[in-house]
């Protein structure tokens, strides 16, 4: 029975942390950090071992605990995992320890210590844990909330310049749609009362016949705070803000984790709890997520912050995942929660990757860099790997997902899914474009100063040629002086030419800590993309099991189709 | 239709390894990009060796095939995706189709890899060079090895990935980062026809495995069989540089030329004809279909030939000669049964003498301080011996001469255009015939202005034939070049042997006699030839190209317009739309919530006044959700 204690385990090792963290005296900042990373390390463990512990053909919530809370209300502080909270979960124990030694050696920029910044990381955990692994409604909404504070802080006092109308615009955003969820919430318990026991749990409230006009109006109160945390288009505007400001791990959490539980509410609560107003609401839930996959990914296209550039680009993603959730086929759905933990972990190495070019550069402009790639190859390297993931390239782990979904659509819903597969075409764009402004061409920018006069360009490739295919090829294949210092770029034979020896000087390529930072989300990146069987193995019949709820099954057999 | 190719049994024994033919590259990759620094000194060995040894074991796997008696083994690894009615193999199918392109991939592969020893020495980054090499190499195994649909699109966008980092490869160069941005960009666009027809097939059959699709494509409806041939000839033509999806091609050839000869000419480009016949099943059923596919094989060819006559730069001619080539493949593979074959064997003797020709190219360039303006070159043949006997030879191929590899596979193919009969098969002809005399007259145009005439060398250039690592493979290919299609006509039938996969021969009723035909084709290639002389031999070649020239010309060089029509159309469009949207995004959308929110809220004055007011507002806010809270929570107990 050890096994219903994970669970509980996994919220209080944060939740204790964090208040250890925040104990400790302002000077011990070290400590601070290393108490950090083992507990969220801890946690991981955890939820390894709660994953060996799952049976995916077994019962639908696993793990399990239960203890009365508001007996008044019938409210039980149960917790308890189906496949797809628990790959949340899984998500969640790798991200935090990255993002910790991600922010090692970040500095505060206001008057708080980033002692203060690490317990707040905890608490979020604690948090986030939460939120995936309750089995009853107002527990779940309690976590809900809660997630904002910590969240909040780490946004409004470590962020960038404008951390606190980022952070304001973030906390507003989420309480509007968190006071209308509460209003579902209760209304929830009011319609519970009414055909018998008033009650939170899910389990109880799923075996519930609401009638429509109700299921209708609870839908959308669950429907606006889960769309405006996931977020769709239009409710989208704090995510760019929120995103850009937040010191980056923050918002690799943000985007990675915190955004997923509007997508996840919709599988675990719209969907099974209102199937009959899902039905209902479904084409304009995929009016929103297809509009979202393409205007987003435009924006992206037109961002000058690296940044905001990246939370555009996962507005656009966070399309893709409700198009899977409300096809309502088995396949987009598992695609779906595949695509939440593929995204965090895809996303969470770009937001990462651009975390360490703009320490590099102190700049967010995409426009201050270029031609990182020669004197920075593993920066450039992982970036690319970050890049071709959100971009869903197969090999990598979004891959799947992301054909999952579509594959999935297709037969419900064909003409969403045409339109939203074109969004892979202007996925290439955003990501390629920037990766070639910031990482491709004559070295300029921030990171060479020296370079801004333009000097660089003509002078070392040839660019003024009239054979434009000649060019630096010249130097590159027969090796001259210049060639091969351009090429070397961070190491040895710079000698020869003064700007790039400096500029070998101020460019570093990636430390040991920022490659054991990226190294683990590189690999699942890789090894999710050629065997993404497992997850999916946890993930289906929590699925199949929502589909039946939902009132469908698998696509139909091609018979069905014709 | 007899293509009963698909009755396929499991591999046992020695065949049950071929996966080893995508491993062993892969894992070279994989070791030179991990290896890091450590791996400079012997990492194009390591990367040729993977190559060879993918080689050695596609070479045994083949002829294990060959003396099996069924011909087509399957070997199923795992399951790749498996969910709800969904089940994507990691599974290989081994037929005399995907061996014929193992040898080819992992043959011409390992020529230039060696070559690329000798061409990439004195490259700093020559070790990620091979890294790359052996990525594409293993991606394009993985495409002619995949026994279904997914498994091919992921090698499909590997290939793409591949030819992006090569393309790329000095990214230093705006040019090159602009060239291969634009190539993964189109071949995209194409993507998402292939992809696309998946969901199609899944939404309609249940499955994406060849076996099963092939097996059940003759129930379904026939508008349903024509999209799907029509979305998979859109990915056909993204990866293969076709009508309308050509643009990118030329642009590759940024690209150091060892990659332009293996990816942009003998292999990756021809993806989409192995697609199309690998497909033949789908197309059998859907001539209109097959239709259009003729149309942008005629349309191609004539596309890339014409611009080829009016380019000065030695690599560019090549390319929109491959362009047009693979024009001719399309066409024959558009014929159905009569053609698959013939596109392949074409597809075969290309691989021999295009990469042989680039290869030759890059030895010039090697020899001229890598210039590739031709105006610039001029009686290299004495200076570079051996390039030239060898790159005259794929030339002599290319071009047709009688007997030599050309000759016997696009004279098949113009004979199976003219078979078809009717008008359409006349004009088919017709075009395939014109466009030999362009292939004559551009490629004619090339030899007379790199290799014969006075030298037209800028000052600093010392021409000298290149290493022995580098002509070694040059001469091999200009063997493949002379013999290769006679061996696949006469001697070793390539028809017989796909015939497992296409159907057997059956003798063709001719419209046209194949001695005419050939007659005919020769003529007018010879007539390309004279031309040639006429407006380039006998002249004296100015160093700048001229301005006074017929509207043609400059459309010819203007590449006919491609990229003007893509940018005015797509790109600028694409362009103001962004930053319409970006200005409504933050002007729009955000005030109009933002706006929403303060007419409900008051909050626009917390939100402008949030520097000072943070603390309060988040109190505030908590304080009033605590209230909503507790009072929601009274009512209901209330009541």
């Amino acid at each position: 029975m050890s096994d219903s204690l994970l669970l509980l385990a996994m919220l209080a090792v944060p939740a204790v942390g964090a208040a250890v963290v925040a104990a400790l005296p302002g000077d011990r900042e070290a400590t601070a950090k290393q108490a950090t990373l083992g507990v969220s390390l801890v946690v991981l463990v955890l939820a390894v071992l709660a994953t060996l512990a799952f049976d995916p053909d077994g019962e639908r919530f696993q793990l399990t605990s239960s203890v009365p809370w508001i007996p008044g209300f019938g409210v039980d502080f149960a917790l308890g995992v189906d496949g797809i909270a628990l790959v949340m979960l899984l998500l969640v124990g790798v991200l935090v320890p990255v993002v910790v030694l991600a922010s090692w050696r970040d500095t505060s920029p206001g008057r708080r210590s980033m002692r203060t910044f690490f317990a707040w990381l905890l608490l979020l955990e604690a948090c986030m844990v939460g939120v995936f692994a309750a089995t009853d409604v107002f527990l779940f909404y309690v976590f809900f909330e809660a997630m904002l504070v910590p969240m909040y802080f780490i946004v409004g006092s470590f962020g960038g310049p404008r951390r606190q109308y980022a952070a304001v615009k973030f906390f507003l955003y989420s309480l509007l749609g968190g006071l209308v969820m509460l209003a579902a919430v209760i209304g929830l318990y009011v319609v519970s009362e009414a055909a018998g026991e008033g009650t939170f749990s899910f389990t109880a409230l799923n075996d519930l016949e609401i009638d429509p006009t109700a299921q209708r109006l609870l839908f959308l109160g669950f429907f606006v705070a889960f769309a405006i945390k996931a977020p769709l288009v239009p409710l989208h505007t704090w995510l760019p803000d929120a995103g850009a400001e937040a010191p980056i791990g923050g918002a690799v959490l943000l985007v990675g984790v915190l955004d997923k539980v509007g997508t996840f509410g919709f599988l675990r609560y719209c969907l099974p709890l209102f199937p009959d107003a899902s039905r209902e609401f479904a084409p304009l839930v995929l009016v929103l997520a297809v509009a979202g996959v393409l205007y987003a990914a435009l924006l992206a296209m037109g961002q000058s912050d690296m940044k905001r550039l990246v939370s555009y680009t996962s507005i656009a993603h966070f399309g893709f995942i409700a198009l899977g959730v409300f096809a309502f086929t088995t396949e987009a759905a598992t695609g779906a929660v595949l695509y939440m933990v593929n995204h965090g972990i895809a996303t969470g190495l770009l937001f990462l990757v651009v975390g360490m070019l703009i320490a590099r550069g102190g700049s967010r402009l995409v426009g201050d860099y270029g031609g990182v790639a020669a004197h920075a190859p593993k920066l450039a390297g992982v970036f690319l790997v970050a890049g071709l993931a959100s971009l869903a390239l197969p090999g990598t782990n979004s891959f799947v997902s992301e054909f999952l979904v579509l594959i999935g659509s297709f037969p419900t819903r064909p003409v969403f899914t045409v339109l939203a597969t074109v969004g892979i075409v202007l996925a290439a764009l955003y990501v390629l474009l920037l990766y070639q402004r910031t990482m491709h061409g004559p070295p300029r920018g921030v990171l060479f100063p020296a370079d801004d006069g333009g000097t660089a360009d003509g002078g070392t490739t040839g660019a003024g040629h009239p054979a434009g295919g000649a060019t630096a090829a010249t130097a590159m294949a027969t090796g001259t002086a210049t060639g091969t210092a351009m090429a070397t770029g961070t190491a040895t034979g710079t000698a020869t030419l003064p700007r790039a020896a400096r500029a070998a000087t101020r460019v570093h390529d990636l430390s040991r800590r920022e490659v054991a930072v990226v190294a683990p989300l590189v690999a699942l990146v890789l090894l999710l993309g050629v065997h993404p069987q497992p997850l999916i193995r946890l993930i289906e019949p929590a699925v199949v099991a929502t589909m039946s709820d939902v009132g469908v099954g698998t696509t139909d057999s091609p018979e069905g189709t014709d | 239709m007899d293509t009963g190719g698909l009755d396929t049994v499991a591999a046992d024994g020695l065949l049950s390894a071929t996966w080893l033919v995508i491993a062993l590259p892969l894992l070279g990759a994989a070791v030179l990009l991990l290896g890091g620094r450590r791996t400079d000194r012997f990492g194009h060995l390591l990367g040729t060796a993977t190559v060879v040894a993918a080689f050695v074991v596609g070479l045994l796997c083949t002829v294990a095939l060959a003396g099996s008696d069924r011909r087509s083994v399957a070997v199923d690894l795992f399951t790749f995706i498996g969910v709800g009615d969904l089940d994507v193999r990691a599974g290989l199918l081994l037929d005399p189709l995907s061996a014929t392109f193992v040898l080819l991939i992992t043959g011409v592969g390992a020529l230039i890899h060696v070559y690329s020893i000798g061409y990439m020495a004195h490259d700093p980054r020559r070790r990620r060079f091979f890294a790359y090499l052996n990525l594409f190499v293993a991606a394009m195994l993985l495409l002619v090895l995949g026994d279904n649909y997914v498994a091919l699109y992921v090698g499909w966008e590997g290939v793409g990935l591949a030819s992006y980092l090569l393309i790329a490869f000095w990214h230093e160069r705006p040019a090159a980062a602009t060239a291969a941005k634009k190539a993964f960009i189109m071949n995209r666009v194409g993507d998402v026809g292939l992809a696309l027809a998946i969901f199609v097939m899944f939404a309609q059959l249940g499955t994406v495995s060849y076996e099963g699709v092939f097996g059940g494509i003759g129930t379904l409806a026939a508008g349903t069989i024509t999209a799907i041939g029509l979305l998979l000839l859109l990915g056909a033509c993204g990866k293969s540089g076709q009508f309308p999806l050509q643009a990118w091609l030329p642009d590759a050839m940024e690209g150091p030329t060892p990659v332009s000869a293996l990816i942009h000419a003998a292999t990756m480009v021809t993806a989409g004809v192995y697609l199309v016949a690998r497909s033949a099943p789908i197309y059998d059923l859907t001539p209109t279909a097959r239709t259009v596919v003729l149309a942008v094989g005629a349309v191609t060819l004539l596309i890339g030939a014409i611009v080829g006559c009016a380019h000065d730069d030695i690599k560019k001619v090549l390319a929109y000669s491959t362009v047009s080539q693979i024009g001719y493949m399309f066409l024959a593979v558009g014929l159905g049964p009569v053609g698959y074959a013939a596109g392949i064997a074409h597809l075969l003797t290309h691989g021999f003498f295009k990469a042989g020709l680039f290869l030759g190219a890059g030895s010039v360039m090697h020899a001229m301080n890598d210039q590739v303006d031709m105006r610039r070159f001029g009686g290299l043949a004495r200076k570079l011996p051996v390039t030239f006997v060898t790159f005259g030879l794929g030339y002599l191929a290319l071009i047709g001469f009688p007997f030599l590899s050309g000759y016997w596979t696009k004279d098949a193919i113009i004979e199976a255009a003219l078979d078809r009969g009717g008008t359409s098969g006349w004009l088919l002809g017709a075009v395939a015939v014109v466009g030999a005399g362009l292939t004559a007259f551009y490629m004619t145009r090339l030899m007379l202005m790199t290799f014969l005439g006075r030298p037209r060398w800028t000052d600093d250039v010392h021409p000298h034939e290149s290493p022995s690592v580098m002509t070694a493979p040059m001469v091999v290919l200009a063997v493949g070049s002379v013999a290769a299609g006679f061996l696949l006509v006469n001697v070793f039938p390539l028809e017989e042997w796909l015939a497992p996969v296409f159907g057997e021969p059956q003798e063709a009723e001719h419209v046209v006699a194949p001695a005419v035909v050939g007659i005919v084709v020769t003529a007018v290639m010879l007539v390309g030839v004279l031309a040639a002389w006429l407006f380039v031999g006998r002249r004296e070649i100015p160093v700048v190209a001229p301005e006074r020239v017929s509207p043609v010309t400059r459309a010819a060089r203007k590449a006919l317009y491609a990229d003007t029509v893509n940018e005015s159309l797509f790109m600028r469009p694409g362009q103001w739309l962004t930053r319409a949207l970006v200005w409504v995004d933050n002007r729009g959308v955000d005030g109009a919530v933002n706006g929403l929110a303060a007419t409900l809220g008051g909050s626009s004055s917390r939100l402008g006044r949030a520097q000072t007011g943070f603390v309060r507002s988040y109190a505030l806010g908590m304080l009033g959700g605590a209230v909503v809270v507790a009072g929601a929570l009274l009512a209901v107990t209330a009541g």
